[in-house]
């Protein structure tokens, strides 16, 4: 790996945190009701939007606004599921594709609602480019505004504010964030090369004299959102590893700033909205530190490479280069795997399956922590969990109540919480072990490999990630209806609960702030809820990570 | 009820901001500003035959030509994919294993040791367009040979179709195979 490569990395870092605080307080502005400027910009038109919908802006309670989320995502997953199921039949199909089959549509639709994008299909051949440009974009923009809906209404509770209008959210996620990003961002694409065409596959005649078919399709448009929305499904099989889906090194820069661009900034939108930018400011920072750790470790295991092709006396400055494309490098590919995991996008730009142990690992401990960022909205939600969990334990060890912005945490925030926790690893542990006893034909790499295949995919299903280790036969009933309920309830399960907590929070009484106050806004919280986190994650994956890439990589 | 009922509206008015007017406003801006790029970067040869895609690669196995980097699905574009190999997979040590002897009989002038490890691997599409600068220079001495062109003049195409990193930072530089076969098809 050379310089110039670290620099980059270390560039693009440095672009995030610079673009983290001024679009957290573009996201604080945009979904506050009070009247300011972006409400008079955008009002006419969400109106219109409004007036169709037959949308009111008035307040919903808590019990509301979680059964309009779940209701409207439910209705929605149906939707998607049946037009996928007469693809077939349904005009702007160049390429003749049948029918998606029950099992299949039944994942896919679920996939993509729950902003996962796990796909068990191939973009070439498994679905029409209307289901593409349709139902699929439209999920891939429904999904990450539920997201963020959820994270302004939790945020709200915790500050003691009404839930709002879970309709006026989600819309506004749409007219706000989303389709201003998106538009832009697919135009830049296209000048990058990205196709944008209804045409059918284009055929050419190659200079040794074969026939070549080369697929392609409206990407740029699909591209764009996938990113920006933290969806992650690739409109061609192999995602963003395609040369179409990313063709240069600029829209791999691209794609990771976009990938990063709100939930970087949530922590200061939160700071924002918590009256005191510094209580999101650690978090950030705190969470930064983590994906600075994470990208450390995985360039280092990528650019040693494999020591099984090493030793075979070929020159290998590159790293591991099985599964990576030439215009990225190692570099450039280990970053992506680490940023599209903690950002819980699930793009890929290589072949995760074939990362050196240690370079699948950070991956897969970057969904099973998921705070280290964290998706469109849900990441964010879940490292506002944690921190009310390292106020909890500080709150216990130091014998004083714990608080958090004021409010008292008690038994039954408590116990919401710890359902919530306790309900990710079971997500993935348990149908991990089902998989491997009763469906070990379907794992394609032989040893302690195998077993990291199954769990990468249940815990990316669980992550609402939806990348995967893809030498998985995963195109199976048994994989697209358990991997599909896995990704509903790691999605819809935890919505609730915290809900519930933000809703039982904002009932709260404040309580001034005192000296005996422990203080949510300092280096030492962040180093607490660091800790928490590490500490929480290791004791519940750590057996896991072991008998997979830490055995594999101790037999290479 | 309610919410059904204005899910089912909220739905439609989405459907047409989100799928029919954001699609069709980037396919149109894209078709009118960048077609050649929306349609796919066709290449098309002296006598307007489209040859390929200068982002997609294919396959090449004339010792006069440039080779690419190995692809299971032989460079189908109309999917895309790798095996999916695991490091520690004993059918990657075998294939690397079987490239490398094919290498050693093709480039009898090059030992191992420069032959680049991106030409023994898989790409993530199967379907890299590029090689590394190192892979195209190793080649040399073979495409030289077969073709009759002069070392110093295939370096200098080598050098006409490498593209750098991206803003010179990002990424990797990167040769494209087609283009550069292009120019060697039209020098022999």
């Amino acid at each position: 790996m050379t310089t110039i490569s670290i620099l980059a990395i270390v560039v693009t870092l440095l672009i995030v945190v610079l673009l983290a605080k001024p679009v957290g307080l573009y996201l604080a502005a945009a979904f506050d009701y009070a009247p300011n400027r972006l409400n008079r910009i955008y009002g006419p038109v969400e109106r219109i939007i409004y007036k169709i919908s037959g949308i009111r802006e008035d307040n919903q309670s808590w019990k509301m606004y979680a059964a309009s989320l779940i209701g409207s995502n439910a209705v929605m997953i149906l939707i998607v599921y049946l037009v996928l199921r007469f693809q077939g039949m349904l005009p702007l199909n160049p390429a003749g594709i049948a029918n998606m089959e029950p099992s299949l549509a039944f994942n896919t639709a679920i996939s993509f609602m729950a902003n996962t994008d796990l796909q068990h299909y191939s973009g070439e051949s498994g679905v029409s480019y209307l289901s593409q440009a349709s139902v699929l974009v439209f999920a891939m923009f429904v999904s990450p505004a539920t997201g963020l809906a959820l994270v302004m209404a939790f945020i709200r509770g915790l500050t003691g504010k009404a839930a709002g209008n879970f309709f006026v959210d989600l819309i506004r996620g749409l007219t706000r964030v989303l389709l201003p990003v998106a538009f832009v961002s697919a135009l830049l694409f296209v000048f990058m090369g990205v196709p944008q065409t209804f045409e059918p596959a284009a055929t050419a005649t190659t200079l040794e004299g074969a026939q070549q078919t080369i697929a392609r399709g409206p990407i740029a448009s699909f591209l764009a959102i996938k990113e920006v929305g933290n969806n992650g499904g690739g409109f061609l099989g192999v995602n963003s590893a395609h040369p179409f889906e990313n063709p240069s090194g600029l829209s791999n820069l691209l794609q990771i700033l976009l990938m990063m661009l709100v939930t970087s900034a949530l922590p200061f939108a939160y700071g924002k909205m918590a009256g005191s930018i510094k209580q999101g400011r650690v978090l950030f920072v705190s969470m930064l530190m983590m994906l600075i750790i994470m990208t450390t470790l995985s360039l280092t295991a990528e650019s040693a490479g494999n020591p099984a092709l090493n030793n075979l006396g070929i020159q290998h400055e590159q790293g591991s280069m099985e599964g990576k494309e030439v215009r990225f490098g190692e570099a450039q590919s280990a970053f992506y795997s680490v940023i599209t995991t903690a950002a819980e996008t699930g793009a890929v730009n290589t072949m995760h399956d074939t990362l050196t142990p240690i370079g699948g690992m950070v991956p897969l401990a970057n969904m099973m922590l998921n705070t280290v960022f964290g998706g469109m909205g849900v990441g964010f939600v879940n490292v506002l969990m944690y921190a009310i969990i390292a106020v909890f334990l500080s709150g216990l060890m130091v014998g004083r109540t714990p608080e958090f912005l004021g409010r008292k945490i008690e038994g039954k925030e408590m116990k919401l919480i710890a359902v919530t926790l306790l309900v990710q690893p079971f997500l993935i542990l348990v149908p991990t072990a089902i998989a491997l006893a009763t469906n070990p034909e379907t794992i394609s790499n032989p040893g302690f490999h195998g077993l990291t295949q199954a769990l990468y995919e249940f815990t990316s299903a669980a992550a609402n990630n939806g990348s995967g280790f893809e030498g998985l036969g995963d195109a199976t009933t048994f994989w697209n209806v358990s991997t599909g309920i896995v990704m509903f309830l790691g999605r819809y399960i935890s919505m609730v609960t915290l809900l519930a907590v933000a809703g039982s929070l904002a009932a709260k009484k404040p309580i001034p702030e005192s000296s005996g106050t422990f203080r949510t806004d300092t280096a030492m919280f962040g180093a607490v809820f660091v800790g928490i986190v590490l500490i929480v994650g290791a004791l519940t994956f750590f057996p896991a990570l072991v008998l997979g890439p830490i055995a594999e990589q101790l037999t290479l | 009820m309610r919410i059904i009922w204005m899910t089912l509206r909220t739905t439609f008015s989405v459907a047409i901001v989100c799928c029919i007017i954001y699609n069709i406003a980037v396919w149109a801006v894209a078709q009118a500003a960048a077609p050649d790029k929306a349609n796919g970067s066709l290449i098309e040869n002296a006598e307007g035959q489209v040859v390929g895609s200068s982002l997609i690669g294919q396959s090449f196995t004339d010792p006069g030509y440039f080779h690419g980097r190995v692809s299971s699905i032989d460079y189908d574009a109309n999917g895309s994919g790798t095996p999916n190999y695991a490091p520690s997979n004993p059918e990657l040590l075998a294939r690397a294993e079987q490239s490398i002897t094919d290498w050693q009989s093709q480039n009898p002038d090059v030992p191992v040791s420069e032959l680049p490890i991106d030409l023994i691997t898989n790409s993530g599409s199967g379907l890299d367009p590029h090689i590394s600068p190192a892979s195209a220079e190793a080649q040399v001495p073979r495409v030289s040979g077969a073709t009759g062109i002069a070392a110093e003049k295939l370096e200098q195409m080598i050098a006409e179709h490498t593209q750098g990193r991206s803003l010179g930072l990002f990424g990797e530089p990167a040769v494209n195979v087609l283009e550069l076969n292009m120019a060697v098809q039209a020098a022999r």
